[in-house]
């Protein structure tokens, strides 16, 4: 009993988290206080305000060029949910339309998807990440789409056996026998009854995605400069970490807080929906 | 004048990838209004006998037939996309498993019209509207509120009531029922037998019945196919068949099943002792011999076919 409320929970909070972040993503331009841009040299490193030197102006103090630190993490929410987000759909629209073909055909054709998934598990991920988004440029789009064609691995793994366990279900052989085609097979009889398992796996990525966003641009390959990311918050507050150690404090919470979140809302879903299906 | 045949298959055989012959060269017929029924044990060929004729057989599985025909159409040199049209629209299939034969994901009403939608068209308003009438007709009470309802809210019964309401929405000529009372409580199982003879006499339907159960084939059934290791071994009228069952085989299935009066408490219930064998290329003779009390040394050659009457056919070295 304990052990379940315990588990409800946790998954209010994941899902609380994660709704905080996306709503302040969505509503970033009414919450800041100060544009997330401005420099302004004279007020640098002002700490924030439960610390000795902090002003109201500035709740979580400023950055080395004098940019108000809140205003600057709110809009690094966006950056983190949009990468977070984008990343997502187009990893589980690739490995998903993979996983459902070699499951639901087999044969060949499934041979081919385990090759691919195969040849996509033997790449580092996140050396293939830095070369690609160094050789290419770093912008927004990039490290999107680098993450997005890098990151479908489990979906395809997943969606691959699940499909393979519905499609011997009995109102799969009754979709066959009134006549439906097997695209209307894959599209209303497997993937409605796998898209649990997804929404799982969904979150897994989702999180290390936001995550290896934010070591790209920790390596100075990720998001560009001035774009207010998380992740190039902490590299550009690690020079600066051993006499003010908020800079670096702050947004690394952030990202822990967030990614935490987005851990617990999976794991609760996974629970949730697992029971409903044993029920 | 007889009434039109529906379905003819002449001399159809499957092969498994696996080298086991699972249907050798099975003949039936049904016609309009008429039940045909296909007994057997697990594992003769039955259901795979029914998926051969729908074109649904397993990756792997090779189908040869001398013919298949729906109304005179050779289903054989139907395309896939044919066959597609033709299933669910004149030839509706339903399954034993009515808890997992129905989608999960989709209300009964959305599964419902989308039968009618593909092979038909028409709105969905149209559609809905003909789910709860044929609803209402197989003894669903509140059709309209079950149209909203998602499978795991019925019970069994009630689902198979839904199987089978969605295998009507095409006006179907012909009905391939896999056992579909098998997984169902006796009371329900001869609601839904009943439900099955009045939808046939109302709509003219042919159904191909498949059972194991010979208490369903003496309830519903016209014609009976008994097959054995893939083989038709016996096909008759039903009343002919049980009052002069000719196979050995039909025999100790007769005797399998258990009357009341003249079972006696002490007695122990039939059996043939033994499975069905997984026949190999190249098989000669009476399959059942291993298991049958009549078995002579003539049974490994090949078996001639014996005429008992008009109409009822056998495989087996014993003469009548």
């Amino acid at each position: 009993m304990i052990a379940v409320r315990l588990r409800m929970a946790s998954t209010l909070l994941g899902a609380a988290i994660v709704l905080a972040v996306a709503g302040v993503a969505l509503l970033a331009p009414l919450l800041v206080p100060h544009d997330p841009f401005a420099q302004d040299l004279m007020t640098r490193l002002v700490p924030p305000m439960w610390l000795d030197g902090g002003q109201a102006a500035h709740p979580f103090g400023t950055d080395q060029l004098g940019r108000d630190y809140l205003s600057r993490l709110i809009y690094g929410a966006r950056i983190s949910m949009l990468i977070g987000i984008a990343t997502v759909v187009t990893s589980g629209l690739i490995g998903t339309t993979l996983g459902v073909l070699g499951g639901f055909f087999g044969g060949w054709v499934d041979d081919a998807v385990m090759f691919v998934i195969t040849c996509r598990l033997s790449i580092p991920l996140v050396l293939v990440a830095l070369a690609v988004v160094s050789l290419v440029g770093s912008s927004l789009s990039v490290v999107v789409l680098t993450l997005g064609l890098l990151l479908w691995d489990r979906f395809a793994v997943v969606s691959r056996t699940t499909t393979m366990q519905v499609r011997n279900l009995d109102y799969v052989s009754a979709a066959r026998a009134a006549g439906c085609s097997r695209v209307s097979i894959m599209l209303r009889e497997v993937l409605p009854n796998i898209v649990h398992h997804l929404a799982v796996v969904a979150t897994l990525e989702m999180a290390l995605a936001i995550l290896l966003e934010a070591a790209l641009s920790f390596l100075g390959l990720g998001v560009p400069a001035p774009l207010p990311s998380w992740g190039l918050m902490i590299a550009e507050a690690k020079d600066y970490m051993f006499f003010t150690p908020w800079v670096i404090q702050i947004p690394g919470i952030a990202l822990f807080v967030l990614v935490l979140g987005i851990n617990l809302l999976g794991d609760g879903l996974r629970d949730l929906l697992g029971a409903a299906r044993d029920a | 004048m007889t009434p039109e045949t529906v379905l003819e298959v002449r001399d159809l055989r499957v092969r498994f990838g696996t080298g086991v012959d699972a249907v050798r060269g099975v003949s039936l017929g049904v016609r309009a209004g008429e039940t045909h029924c296909l007994v057997g044990e697990s594992g003769c060929g039955k259901s795979v006998t029914a998926l051969a004729v729908m074109g649904l057989l397993a990756r792997g599985a090779t189908r040869n037939a001398a013919l298949v025909a729906f109304r005179g159409t050779d289903m054989m040199a139907l395309s896939e996309r044919e066959m597609a049209r033709l299933r669910g629209d004149k030839i509706a299939m339903i399954f034993q498993e009515p808890m997992t034969s129905l989608n999960p994901a989709f209300t009964i009403g959305s599964q419902m019209a989308e039968v009618l939608e593909r092979h038909r068209g028409g709105g969905r308003r149209r559609a809905l509207d003909r789910a709860a009438g044929l609803l209402g007709r197989v003894g669903v009470s509140a059709p309209g509120m079950r149209l909203a309802q998602y499978p795991h809210q019925l019970s069994g019964g009630l689902r198979q009531r839904v199987m089978i309401a969605m295998a009507l929405m095409c006006e179907p000529e012909l009905l391939i029922a896999d056992e579909p009372t098998t997984a169902l409580d006796v009371t329900v199982q001869a609601q839904i037998l009943r439900l099955l003879v009045e939808l046939q006499r109302d709509l003219g339907l042919a159904i191909l019945l498949i059972t194991h159960d010979l208490g369903v084939v003496a309830r519903v059934a016209h014609r009976v196919s008994v097959m054995y290791a893939g083989e038709v071994v016996e096909s008759a009228a039903v009343d002919e068949l049980f009052a002069a069952p000719s196979h050995p085989y039909t025999r100790a299935l007769l005797a399998c099943v258990p009357v009341p009066g003249t079972v006696r408490r002490d007695q122990p219930l039939g059996s043939i002792p033994g499975t069905v064998p997984r026949m190999r290329p190249g098989f000669v003779g009476c399959a059942f011999r291993a298991r049958c009390r009549y078995a002579m040394d003539v049974c490994a050659e090949a078996v001639p076919e014996r005429l008992r009457a008009p109409g009822h056919r056998y495989l087996c070295q014993l003469a009548a």
